[in-house]
């Protein structure tokens, strides 16, 4: 406890009589009551509108109009997947088990290559000593204020030359750089962390650099690389504007464009198709979340205490 | 084997060669870019300075959308940044359940950027929505949330203020690492729960608020999903951002030259706001010059 250094110091505060204990007490519970009213409150404002939305796919137009509450009126409704039947099939020739497909064949490569060349460029960032390493290195910093949108134009005139369009390289291939140097920051933070003890003796057991990243290095890194795989996942997931630039046959379309399509093709006819498909589409980011939440504030907490 | 520059580079080249060829190269050619007329098809022909005079004089498209751009971020940073503070402040108490809020109020950050969330968000603000539902019930009459040039903005500024998770988490972090023994040093000299907030918590979580408004701006200046999909822009361009103008002119009228000069006056726009922070840093932030936050 760092008090008892300064209690020698200064003098002895007289005890507290029993009434000021008391009223401290009760000031606590006050304050821990009103805590918990606010925390609640908040809470249910901005986790009901999606409760009532989970509940709307379970409704017909006419009640989704009128109701406040959650569950619909009938409560066999909730038995009854035909919205979310309709919503998968869609209206064109493809079902959301296609625009899944696609989702995952961007993700899961992209995830892949940005571990790989993340961990790498941390690794020479924390590690070793080098002319230009404090230069790059707040390149990488720089770029994280860098606007992807003044980039968006000639990146897309580059992947036109190069005949990506309509493929899922101009997605992927970038990651493949580490330049979401949000990523890199935050393995580069976190391997600052960790003491160089087990890395040294395995130098002097006469482990080649690779050996060591990947034995002892990776192994380490694991809770940073875990959130970075979900960041990326979840993002991904999310990308809209990508895929919105660079995929135009439908048969290729991920699920954020898929999603769009369908809600223009239905217009507002079909209420509880839309909003059941959205639900679908939201279940693997919210899987992801709540399988491993710890890793996602902890990154999320790291990048912005830290360095 | 840390001392060789070799592996060093080695391990660091993929960065160098992916920030060459998919930032700084785009970054300066965009810039080039600028000066042109390029119509996709054809080479770019040069015009000068005409992309930047045809946007000041010319274009009330423009003016329109930098209003729309500015006065949202204007709302938006401020009320993101009090909302994640406060909760922030409310939550750093011993607490049981603190993961489980804390989860809670993430969970709209890590869901709020998707086409999902966006979707279902305009079902929210419909006619006849959840929201105006609420309002009937206390006797307000239903606003036309979606089809008003006036209230359209205020849909996804709601959106946006509901994402203040990923800054909420930071600031907890923050509050939990002011030491506690000035606390107790402030409330031994008397000082009321508003004053310990004012001159204890405030001046030593300055550089995570420097940080936060920093990020949460260069965001909200790129704000493109929500209003693309839930307002579409309208009406009356009255959710006209910025980034949906660049995303038209660029990929749906291919004007790349003038959506090269619209990219480079936003990022300039973010680069001064930025800049004006950073100079102003020094009057306001507070460096304690300790490394190390206690635990």
């Amino acid at each position: 406890m760092s008090s008892s250094k300064t209690m020698g110091a200064r003098p002895r505060r007289r005890l507290p009589s029993s009434a000021e204990v008391l009223r401290t007490q009760r000031r606590e519970r006050i304050s821990l009551a009103l805590r918990y009213i606010i925390l609640s409150g908040v809470g249910l404002l901005m986790l009901y509108p999606l409760f009532w939305l989970l509940g709307a796919s379970f409704k017909s137009n006419q009640e989704i109009f009128t109701t406040i509450w959650f569950l619909p009126k009938d409560l066999t409704q909730l038995l009854d997947f035909s919205a979310y039947y309709n919503g998968w099939m869609t209206r064109t020739e493809f079902t959301f088990a296609t625009y899944f497909l696609n989702s995952f064949l961007i993700v899961v490569p992209r995830v892949i290559v940005t571990l790989i060349s993340c961990t790498l460029v941390a690794y020479s960032f924390a590690r070793f000593e080098y002319p230009g390493k404090k230069f790059l290195f707040s390149i990488m910093i720089g770029t994280m204020l860098l606007p992807p949108i003044v980039l968006r134009v000639p990146q897309y005139l580059m992947f036109k030359e190069l005949g990506m369009i309509d493929t899922y390289w101009p997605l992927i291939l970038p990651s493949a750089f580490a330049i979401d140097t949000f990523f890199t920051f935050l393995v580069v933070q976190f391997l600052r962390g960790i003491p160089r003890d087990m890395e040294e003796a395995a130098i002097i057991d006469g482990c080649n650099a690779l050996q060591l990243l990947w034995h002892i290095v990776v192994p380490l890194l694991k809770p940073a690389l875990i959130s970075v795989a979900l960041f990326q996942f979840i993002w991904t997931m999310n990308d809209f504007i990508g895929p919105l630039i660079y995929i135009s046959t439908v048969e290729k379309y991920p699920v954020s464009l898929a999603l769009k399509m369908s809600m223009d093709v239905s217009g507002e006819v079909d209420w509880a198709n839309i909003i059941a498909i959205s639900i679908v589409a939201l279940l693997p980011s919210l899987t992801v979340f709540f399988l491993a939440q710890r890793y996602f504030i902890e990154g999320a907490t790291s990048s912005g205490i830290k360095g | 084997m840390y001392e060789s520059k070799r592996l060093g580079y080695l391990f660091v080249l993929p960065f160098i060669l992916g920030i060459l060829a998919f930032n700084l190269f785009p970054f300066a050619a965009s810039f080039a870019l600028s000066f042109t007329d390029y119509p996709l098809i054809g080479a770019p022909t040069y015009i000068g300075l005409e992309n930047y005079e045809k946007m000041v004089f010319d274009d009330d498209l423009f003016w329109k959308s930098l209003t729309v751009t500015v006065s949202f971020a204007v709302i938006v940073v401020p009320a993101r940044l009090a909302v994640a503070l406060f909760i922030a402040q409310v939550l750093n108490f011993k607490l049981r359940g603190i993961n489980f809020f804390r989860a809670a109020y993430y969970l709209p950050t890590i869901l709020g950027g998707s086409i999902a969330i966006s979707v279902l968000w305009k079902f929210l603000f419909q006619q006849k929505g959840l929201v105006n539902i609420i309002l009937d019930t206390v006797g307000i009459d239903p606003i036309p949330w979606l089809a008003s040039e006036r209230y359209a903005v205020w849909t996804i500024v709601a959106l946006n203020t509901w994402q203040f998770g990923a800054a909420m988490v930071i600031f907890l972090a923050a509050l939990q690492g002011v030491p506690k023994s000035l606390y107790e040093a402030a409330e031994i000299d008397g000082a009321s729960f508003w004053q310990q907030f004012r001159n204890v918590t405030l001046p030593l979580i300055t550089p995570v608020i420097f940080f936060n408004m920093v990020m949460q701006i260069v965001n909200c200046f790129q704000e493109f999903n929500a209003p693309y999909m839930i307002t579409e822009g309208g009406p009356l361009y009255s959710t006209y951002f910025m980034a949906i103008y660049i995303y038209d002119e660029a990929f749906k009228y291919f004007n790349m030259g003038y959506a090269s000069a619209l990219s480079w006056v936003l990022f300039f726009l973010i680069v001064s706001i930025a800049g004006v922070l950073f100079w102003s840093s020094k009057y306001w932030v507070f460096y304690s010059g300790e490394k190390e936050r206690a635990r």
